[in-house]
């Protein structure tokens, strides 16, 4: 029988037991043992694996210096002195995914022991670690706990024991862009001309070079002086006008609205309020000006510093919402805006 | 939603709380706000040095508006 080996792990506010978005912005802290999921990872790694304590921080405390909260949590977890360190599973939350990518990639770096987490593939923390870390791919919400877990534990004991991984479809961990040399049976120009009689036939094929996404925009030129031009408003924090007249749920959003602003001053608690299920609203909620800045805008307005602003504004979620579907909100948005002579777009988001 | 905005050639500026997934998804011009739950104000200020705090914010995003970049830029 092998000894048994220690895991840390890491959670946010909500899965550490700590509580809601009411307790995002709470500091790095450690529990001893086994929490929440932690629970569940017991269950996977037991008797191999003692889960000897769980680090928790929150997600706003994290993602708004993560330089810093990645430093103290670190510490806490090189304190236990682990074998290994399991993270998440996040699923599709934002910020936790960050967090949790963050997280294992400076154990992986600087303590040179396996980490693991679990995220859904459209995580922004996934394409932000991927080639840094092993990312198990979960579902997009908490229902994939189990199958995530079981994944994370698999693949982390692997590691651990430093057993051979397998490729990600094997393992079921996210491609990290890495390219191993084998042996194969057949030599590389019969295997293109397989593939490519394969692609002819229109049958499936799997490429051996997948080549890389880079969905970026050269940045367009600027304005020569906001003072001279008409600039909108669009935010993903959710700000709507009372009583949310176009149904934009509060997280996974698949629509946004469009908001008469003309002639307002500013937003009000009794006329606007956030719709967002991803953070503590209640700061939005006293003054959407804070997520919506209309007050300033419409003084920088007056002032000439903005030559015009556009009449309405643009509002969605950005909370668990895929980029396909924010990325359709802003080409129906930009075709609108392009067609009324705005020039120039100010964003916000939570 | 700034990156398709600039596809669209209108310049976008994306006043965000969390940078790094701004930079993720391919915003180009970005400008650090306070906090998530309110990142462009500070219930802990008063309402004239929260308000200046607002303005000075949607300052840099206009000036951000004003200046020619070559790449991703966080201002």
């Amino acid at each position: 029988m092998t000894e048994t080996l220690k895991a840390v792990l890491y959670m946010n506010q909500f899965f550490g037991g700590i509580g809601g978005e009411d307790k995002a912005g709470i500091e790095p802290l450690a529990k001893a043992g086994a929490i929440g999921p932690g629970l569940l990872f017991r269950e996977f790694l037991d008797p191999h694996v003692e889960i000897t304590a769980t680090v928790i921080c929150g997600d706003n405390y994290f993602c708004e210096r993560m330089d810093d909260a990645g430093e103290a949590v670190f510490l806490l977890i090189e304190g236990y002195a682990p074998d290994l360190v399991l993270a998440g599973p996040a699923f599709n939350a934002g910020r936790y995914g960050m967090a949790c990518g963050a997280v294992c990639a400076s154990v992986t770096r600087r303590m040179a022991i396996p980490a693991v987490t679990g995220m859904y593939p459209h995580n922004p923390g996934v394409e932000a670690f991927r080639k840094d870390i092993y990312i198990v791919e979960t579902k997009g919400s908490v229902a994939g706990m189990r199958d995530g877990v079981a994944s994370m534990s698999r693949l982390a004991l692997k590691l651990a024991r430093g057993e051979p991984i397998g490729t990600p479809e094997e393992e079921g961990y996210i491609p990290r862009g890495l390219r191993r040399n084998y042996f194969a049976s057949e030599t590389g120009a019969s295997r293109a001309v397989t593939s490519l009689l394969n692609k002819l036939k229109g049958k499936s094929f799997i490429t051996e070079y997948a080549m890389p996404v880079f969905d970026r925009v050269k940045p367009v030129l600027p304005v020569k002086s906001t003072g001279e031009i008409t600039i909108a408003l669009i935010t993903s924090g959710g700000i709507v006008p009372k009583g949310n007249p176009d149904r934009v749920e509060s997280s996974s959003a698949t629509r946004y609205g469009r908001y008469d602003i003309n002639g307002l001053a500013r937003l009000a608690p009794e006329t606007h309020e956030t719709v967002h299920g991803g953070y503590d609203q209640t700061y939005a909620n006293e003054d959407p000006n804070r997520v919506l800045p209309l007050d300033a805008v419409r003084d920088l307005e007056r002032e000439g510093r903005i030559g015009r602003l556009y009449p309405y504004y643009y509002a969605t979620v950005g909370n668990g919402t895929s980029v396909a579907n924010a990325g359709r909100f802003a080409r129906e948005i930009a075709r609108e805006l392009v067609r009324d002579g705005v020039q120039a777009v100010i964003i916000t988001s939570t | 939603m700034a990156k398709e905005i600039e596809r669209a050639g209108v310049p976008a500026v994306h006043i965000c709380s969390i940078v790094p997934i701004s930079r993720t998804v391919g915003a180009n011009r970005i400008v650090p706000a306070v906090a998530i739950p309110h990142p462009l104000g500070n219930p802990a200020k008063s309402g004239d040095e929260e308000r200046l705090l607002r303005r000075a914010l949607v300052e840099k995003a206009l000036q951000a508006l004003e200046t020619d970049i070559e790449e991703q830029t966080v201002f």
